[in-house]
């Protein structure tokens, strides 16, 4: 089957789409965004996690047919036009959250959902907002720094502009 | 050839200029982390080549059966396949392994356990393959397996795992290794009548995994001379193309290996899992095949840590003085040998902890069986261990009625001390200062039950209490590990160090074999280069097999070893630098160094800039570091000057419990580690984070379970690792008390917490709720009685 949808603002197209193609095959396979992670493959990691209308979602539990039509924003997708990088990645690397950096796509684009909805986060709805997204090697202490970084500065800029 | 997203992995570190100042002991960002955060970093399962075909792996669902027949006809039919190996299409030799070669790269007549890889499918497509692999019929004649210590030990009864004549390993029947050790008086009823009190104690540690991020995964690409070129995750690219090449029939020249993004290592990627399979489809098919595990073949396809049964005794005078410990240390290491002989080797000498203890006698042996093999997770032996004997140090400390952390100052070893094995401790072991330090922290606040968030109470989102039952507890622990390849091995590392001017700056560009797992090590060698030679852009070259072996990035030591690899290279090109001036200005001075791109001497100014000196002639120089020489332990006496280095992590844990329910809840754990010298702060501390939090897993929660050698949690869903939710805040303590033997006085800092902190949290439980708990992963049904 083919599937037409738009990812990170481009129309994207895939052709011969095995019906149980998973959204994050197609988006690492097919359209050349290799940037959502392939961790589990179950729902249980969050390394795969994309916005799907805006909302975040397991890229590896939806199938590739349920796009159709709809957006999907891309870890690619959260740095800026120019290619520079947007305020959640700059505070994951700033904090010294990336170590292998498998889990990071999952984590980046969860934090940005977050603080979407809610700027400033207590540690504890940070913990309740990242607890699908495992990673192996950090131990989350540099990555509730780069969450509340990352708040710190969505608020500064908030009261600047 | 039109694989542009491979090349895109060739080029991981390649084109990142790190614009920043920083040398050792600063905290410059990642070079890689850019890429990262973009997710434009290629990982091995991010490998695409047009055309390329994808491998799986058909694997045995029985523990021990014998391969009656393979019949792959129909699988060849599937439309879209495009070949199906069996271990007669190997065209070389049939087994590998790192250090006893014990395992068929495709299970030979028998299989031995579990998930074990019996023929091989590439396919246009995943879901082409996985239906192939279900075509492939093969007849079994099921045989019950080898599982439990005692059937292992007794092989006339229950049989054997390799079968006396295909026997490769040192040891006998199913004893793949052993290690003895007695020092002083050993063990003797003299010796016990010296003790006024004595402990025992038998403990259990489940299987761990290493369940790092990153499926194993790679792309292998056939190539015109021949050979083949591997793209591959793993933590030694040497050692994998050793064992490759002989598989493969190929000289080693031909297998070449670069380094794709690895997902976390931790150990399990030290034995080789897809490397063989997709060179030999990749071979056979002339395509490029791309070989990604599901997370269920990742918990089949690498080696776990070893469970162990273990059985201490200790004995003490009155004041607490150690005078004796008895231990026997029983590791269960599944069907092939993999690192299973060092891990004894640690065990055993490692094995009674950081304490002086004047009579020791020890026993480690590691057994062949029909469970999953084991081999090396972070920790690597010494985790086991500092289970028993810090269990036993507060069994010990409340038989004696003093406080556990003042029993382990009291016999905690120091610098001067020798430990069981004879080996002087010839560099500083702040153990009773650690224990010290974690023991002044602040402590978190108590519950507050007026104020209550129950998401940050045991059970957590579940909302399984209100407060009601919940017990809190406080433990302590202190453990040891060896740094870098023990016993003789002779350890070293490559770097490749060259000073160029590009676009009129000096430029150091360093080249090692190192595989960089998330460790940070490519961050560590920029910082030592800028440090070494005064500039201020270096480029990390991919890591590759065009360069000498950088050993394994395990056993803490890559910073040691690789590290120390670049100092000796980026001194050599400074010195040739400096000859170079001497030679063409006639220099007398003898302080001569480079800072700020600037040859510059103390007593005589800034000499030159490098750029001019430089002009457009490269220096490029190699460098291999070894680490000062170790020996074998004595097989029964365990004697020998055995450990280049050790390390020392000390832990509290702060827990509270849910009685009711057996939820248990990690409040705090505070760690305080001797680094020797942070060569980068934020990366020590967020290694020693990383591995309080492996350690906080295997206490509460980690566990292979393993029944009749059938593995029951072979995903995310079943085995657990801890979330955010899971994982409390931690504090750490940072020591840098200089080595004298060590590059820059460092010291190996990755593995240390992972072996001290797992016994804190049980301590911490045992506190709260008073029971026993002789095993981990402690579970609910171990403290509410239902087992
Ligand atoms: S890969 Fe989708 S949740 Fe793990
Ligand atoms: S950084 Fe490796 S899994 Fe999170």
């Amino acid at each position: 089957m083919r599937v037409t949808f738009t990812a990170n603002g481009k129309p994207v197209e895939a052709d011969d789409v095995w019906e149980g193609e998973s959204l994050l095959y197609v988006l690492r396979e097919r359209v050349g965004l290799p940037g959502s992670k392939n961790a589990c493959e179950q729902g249980e990691c969050g390394s795969c996690t994309v916005y799907l209308d805006g909302l975040p979602v397991c890229s590896c539990l939806v199938a590739a047919g349920q796009v159709q039509d709809r957006e999907v924003r891309t870890v690619e997708g959260l740095s800026e036009e120019n290619g520079e990088l947007g305020l959640v990645q700059q505070a994951f690397v700033d904090a010294g959250a990336v170590q292998c950096g498998f889990c990071t796509p999952g984590l980046l684009v969860q934090t940005d959902a977050l603080l979407a909805q809610d700027p400033q986060p207590s540690d504890t709805d940070i913990r309740e907002a990242l607890s699908g997204n495992l990673c192996r090697c950090t131990g989350y202490e540099k990555i509730m720094d780069a969450v509340r970084l990352a708040s710190a500065r969505t608020c500064a800029k908030a009261v600047s502009e | 050839m039109s694989g542009t997203r491979t090349i895109q992995g060739q080029k991981n570190l390649q084109k990142i200029h790190q614009a920043s100042k920083d040398g050792i002991g600063g905290s410059p960002l990642r070079p890689d982390g850019t890429l990262k955060v973009k997710g434009e970093f290629a990982y091995s399962s991010d490998m695409w080549h047009e055309d390329m075909l994808w491998g799986m792996a058909l694997r045995s669902p029985h523990p021990r059966a014998n391969i009656l027949s393979v019949d792959i006809s129909e699988a060849l039919k599937v439309p879209g396949v495009y070949a199906v190996l069996t271990h007669e299409d190997i065209p070389g030799s049939k087994y590998y392994g790192l250090e006893i070669q014990d395992q068929p790269a495709l299970a030979i007549d028998k299989v031995r356990y579990h998930g074990e890889a019996i023929a091989l499918v590439a396919a246009d497509h995943p879901e082409t393959a996985r239906r192939a692999v279900k075509k492939i019929k093969v007849e079994y004649e099921v045989l019950t397996p080898i599982t439990t210590e005692e059937q292992c030990l007794d092989p006339e009864t229950y049989g054997y795992v390799h079968e006396p004549h295909e026997y490769k390993s040192h040891g006998s029947g199913n004893v793949c290794h052993s290690q003895k050790l007695v020092s002083g008086g050993g063990v003797t009823d003299e010796i016990r009548a010296l003790a006024d009190v004595i402990v025992k104690g038998t403990y259990e540690v489940g299987m761990q995994d290493q369940a790092f991020l990153g499926p194993e995964s790679g792309l292998a690409v056939p190539a015109e001379d021949g050979g083949v070129d591997l793209y591959i995750a793993t933590q030694w690219l040497h050692v994998d193309r050793q064992q490759m090449a002989p598989v493969l029939a190929l000289p080693e020249e031909k297998v070449r290996l670069t380094l794709a993004g690895v997902g976390g290592a931790f150990g399990g990627r030290e034995d080789l899992s897809m490397q063989i399979h997709a060179c030999l489809l990749a071979l056979h098919t002339g395509k490029p095949v791309k070989i990604v595990y599901s997370r269920d073949e990742s918990f089949f396809g690498h080696v776990h840590r070893h469970p162990a049964k273990m059985t201490y005794e200790h004995g003490a005078t009155r004041d607490g003085k150690l005078v004796f410990a008895d231990c026997r240390i029983v590791l269960d290491g599944g069907a092939y040998a993999s690192a299973s002989p060092a891990v004894v080797g640690n065990a055993a000498s490692l094995g009674h902890g950081p304490y002086v203890i004047p009579n020791v006698r020890m026993e480690a042996i590691a057994l062949y069986s029909n469970n999953p093999s084991c081999g090396a997770m972070r920790g690597f032996g010494a985790v086991q261990a500092c289970f028993g004997y810090e269990s036993q140090m507060d069994k010990l400390a409340a038989e004696l009625g003093m406080d556990p952390v003042e029993l382990r100052q009291i016999n905690a070893v120091t610098q001067g001390d020798f430990m069981p094995t004879g080996q002087e401790i010839d560099a500083p072991a702040p153990v009773a200062e650690l224990l010290q330090r974690v023991k002044d922290m602040p402590l978190p606040p108590p519950l507050d039950l007026e104020n209550l968030d129950v998401r940050t109470l045991p059970g957590a989102l579940s909302n399984t209490s209100h407060g009601e039952g919940i017990v809190r507890g406080i433990g302590y622990s202190v453990g040891i590990k060896n740094v870098g390849f023990s016993e003789g091995f002779d350890d070293y590392s490559t770097a490749r160090v060259r000073l160029e001017v590009i676009g009129g700056e000096p430029v150091a560009m360093v080249h090692t074999a190192m595989a960089e797992v998330g460790q940070g090590g490519v961050t560590v060698h920029a910082q030592i280069a800028r440090t070494e030679l005064g500039v201020e852009q270096v480029t990390i070259h991919p890591a590759n097999t065009e360069v000498g072996s950088a050993g394994s990035t395990s056993a803490s030591r890559q910073t040691y070893m690789t590290g120390g690899a670049v100092k000796l290279a980026a001194e050599a090109v400074k010195q040739a630098l400096i000859d170079k001036g001497r030679r063409r200005y006639g220099w007398e001075h003898k302080d001569i160094t480079l800072v700020g791109g600037k040859v510059v001497s103390e007593t005589g100014g800034v000499l030159v800039s490098m750029v001019d000196l430089l002009g457009d002639e490269a220096i490029d120089l190699t460098r291999e570091h070894h680490h000062r020489p170790t020996v074998p332990f004595d097989k029964e006496t365990g004697q020998g000057f055995g450990h280049v280095q050790y390390t020392f992590c000390a832990n509290r844990a702060v827990v509270d419990v849910d009685v009711e329910l057996g939820l248990v809840k990690v409040v705090e754990l505070t760690a305080a580690q001797d680094v020797g010298r942070a060569l980068n702060p934020l990366s020590v501390v967020g290694q020693i984070q990383g591995g309080c939090t492996q350690a906080l897993g295997l206490a509460v929660m980690e566990e292979i379970v393993v029944k009749d050698g059938k593995v029951r949690n072979a995903s995310f869903t079943d085995y657990l690792i801890p979330t955010i939710l899971d994982t409390p805040p931690i504090p750490v303590d940072m020591l840098e008390l200089p080595d004298p033997h060590a590059p820059y006085g460092l010291r190996g800092v990755g593995e240390a917490p992972t072996v001290s902190a797992t016994p804190s949290i049980v301590a911490a439980i045992r506190n709260a709720t008073g029971l026993a708990l002789n095993r981990v992963p402690v579970r609910p049904e171990h403290l509410t009685g239902t087992l």
